[in-house]
């Protein structure tokens, strides 16, 4: 693999950047590989990764249909936080927001990782009364955040209307420093870098049309590219994880719906840091490219078109320009909307499943990004040992039927 | 924009006006104590979700405040039918002999 440094940028900037090497191959998949990870976003590519990376397997393909990162991860609104309310899910998301922060450096490729700080506003006594007890949980798992007044929510984003004249008033919000965004585009492509050049073959436009079972456990998958073999095989395919399921032969508690996001045009910086509110429901950060990245929630109709609704449009523009009314004459440049993957208790599934050797990752719903790198980890580990990551036992399909839920729809409320 | 024609107001209303909610046809077990955990997670969490066909619930939240079903294609967003509750689909995956979309 080629070694990116500024000098090499000096480099090749001599003969006219026509020589930098690719950053993967397009390999002709192989019959039978130790691992096939289905879906090449950045969750699987993460995957794959760490399974050359830290277990040493690299006999791993990836399977895409389209191309690489082409699905939610190129689709959402690239916010990372772990301000989660219940233990298990808080560790999960700490133990990627601490891969988060020596990503770029690891995988020798510019994330764009910026810790610009993540705000979840309050707009009620109840609102406040959970941030109290979000941020007192968090601070207990050892996760930074703070309470701030709305004095505090003021000085951090001048420009949000703090008055008292609006319909829901900010009332204050929690705070946590550490969080932030990261280029979205470039977590798939660091990943799918570093997972070629460990060995793993990344198989784009190769589509898993079922799965080849015997005896109860999984020997393969078809795709349109003929048969190819795998011990053990991980599903991470988001939206459509639930007709992969239905292929091998069982049901996922997971609906997709379409959730989508908005950019504006391109700006002077003015929002240094990332705004959600869970009760106007809008979520918005400037990029560095100077555009407005806007999100909310999704279309409450089950979906697989990854495009909405207009009515959802018109609701996050509105939450958002009650936030903040100078932004009302910002005009809008691109919408757009992924398939995303929503579990009744809004907590991800990372699972065996009932066909052996075939383990499934999905149900990460409206925010999967901010865990790539905690879930590919734990997920890798899960499949070089056939057994749960001690991070992701909790999170195992079975929780649906034993009870045992991890209701993360309060602290996460607003699509996240 | 959806337009949909709500069966007890015989009218094509906005889509703003009706709430989804969720696959219908979900029959609750009749009698909960006897009903094994895995059937029950399976009636409480474990939907068809499918890429195709889905016959699911529509309530018009601002217009009669009723429930009633729809059968819609989840990946053209097109509604073929709406019914009223307690009625069953004319069009399925089986009868209208359109394959289910991959």
């Amino acid at each position: 693999m080629q070694h990116y440094s500024g000098f090499g940028l000096v480099k090749h900037g001599l003969s006219h950047h026509e020589n930098w090497q690719r950053m993967w191959r397009n390999p002709v998949p192989k019959s039978q590989y130790d691992v096939i990870v289905v879906g090449g976003g950045g969750h699987g590519l993460a995957t794959a990764y760490y399974l050359a990376k830290v277990h040493g397997i690299t006999n791993v393909a990836v399977v895409e249909k389209g191309w690489l990162g082409g699905g939610n991860t190129a689709r959402n609104t690239t916010i990372v936080r772990s301000n989660y309310l219940w233990d298990e899910a808080a560790w999960l998301y700490e133990h990627a927001m601490k891969l988060w922060e020596g990503l770029s450096q690891d995988l020798n490729y510019n994330v764009m990782f910026s810790q610009r700080g993540v705000m979840n506003l309050g707009h009620t006594l109840q609102d406040m009364r959970d941030i109290h007890r979000r941020v007192n949980a968090n601070r207990l798992n050892g996760i930074d955040g703070e309470v701030l007044d709305v004095k505090q929510v003021q000085e951090i984003v001048p420009i949000m209307d703090c008055s008292r004249n609006t319909r829901y008033p900010v009332l204050g919000a929690s705070w946590q420093p550490r969080a932030g965004v990261a280029r979205h585009d470039a977590v798939a492509w660091g990943y799918a870098r570093g997972a070629d050049a460990l060995g793993v073959d990344l198989l784009q436009q190769t589509e898993v049309t079922g799965f080849r079972i015997s005896g109860g456990k999984v020997l393969g998958v078809e795709t349109n590219r003929g048969y190819i073999g795998g011990k053990t095989i991980g599903v991470v395919t988001a939206g459509n994880s639930g007709v992969l399921a239905k292929m091998a032969g069982f049901k996922l508690p997971i609906e997709s719906h379409p959730l989508q996001a908005l950019v504006s045009e391109p700006m002077k910086p003015i929002l240094d840091t990332v705004v959600m509110s869970n009760h106007v429901h809008g979520y918005v950060s400037q990029s560095d490219k100077g555009d407005l990245v806007i999100g909310a929630g999704i279309d409450g109709y089950n979906g697989y078109g990854q495009r909405g609704s207009y009515p959802t449009i018109e609701h996050t523009l509105q939450a958002i320009v009650e936030l903040f009314p100078m932004f009302s004459r910002v005009r809008m440049n691109r919408q757009w909307g992924g398939i995303v993957d929503t579990c009744p208790d809004a907590c991800p599934i990372i699972s065996a499943t009932p066909v052996g050797g075939l383990f499934f990752n999905c149900g990460w719903g409206t925010g999967g990004f901010k865990a790539t790198p905690g879930s590919g980890h734990v997920f890798a580990a899960t499949l070089a040992e056939g057994k749960a990551h001690p991070l992701a036992a909790p999170f195992s399909i079975d929780r649906f039927i034993s009870g045992k839920l991890i209701d993360e729809h309060g602290a996460a409320g607003v699509a996240h | 924009m959806l337009h949909i024609y709500c069966p007890y107001c015989e009218e094509y209303r906005e889509e703003e006006e009706f709430r989804p909610k969720g696959e219908a046809h979900i029959a609750r077990p009749a009698e909960p104590e006897a009903t094994s955990d895995e059937a029950w997670g399976d009636y409480l969490f474990f939907r068809k979700n499918p890429r195709g066909l889905h016959h699911e619930q529509w309530y018009h939240a601002a217009g009669c405040r009723k429930f009633f079903n729809a059968t819609r294609d989840t990946v053209s967003y097109q509604i073929l039918e709406t019914y009223k509750a307690g009625q069953q689909p004319t069009v399925t995956a089986a009868a209208s002999g359109k394959k289910v979309a991959k």
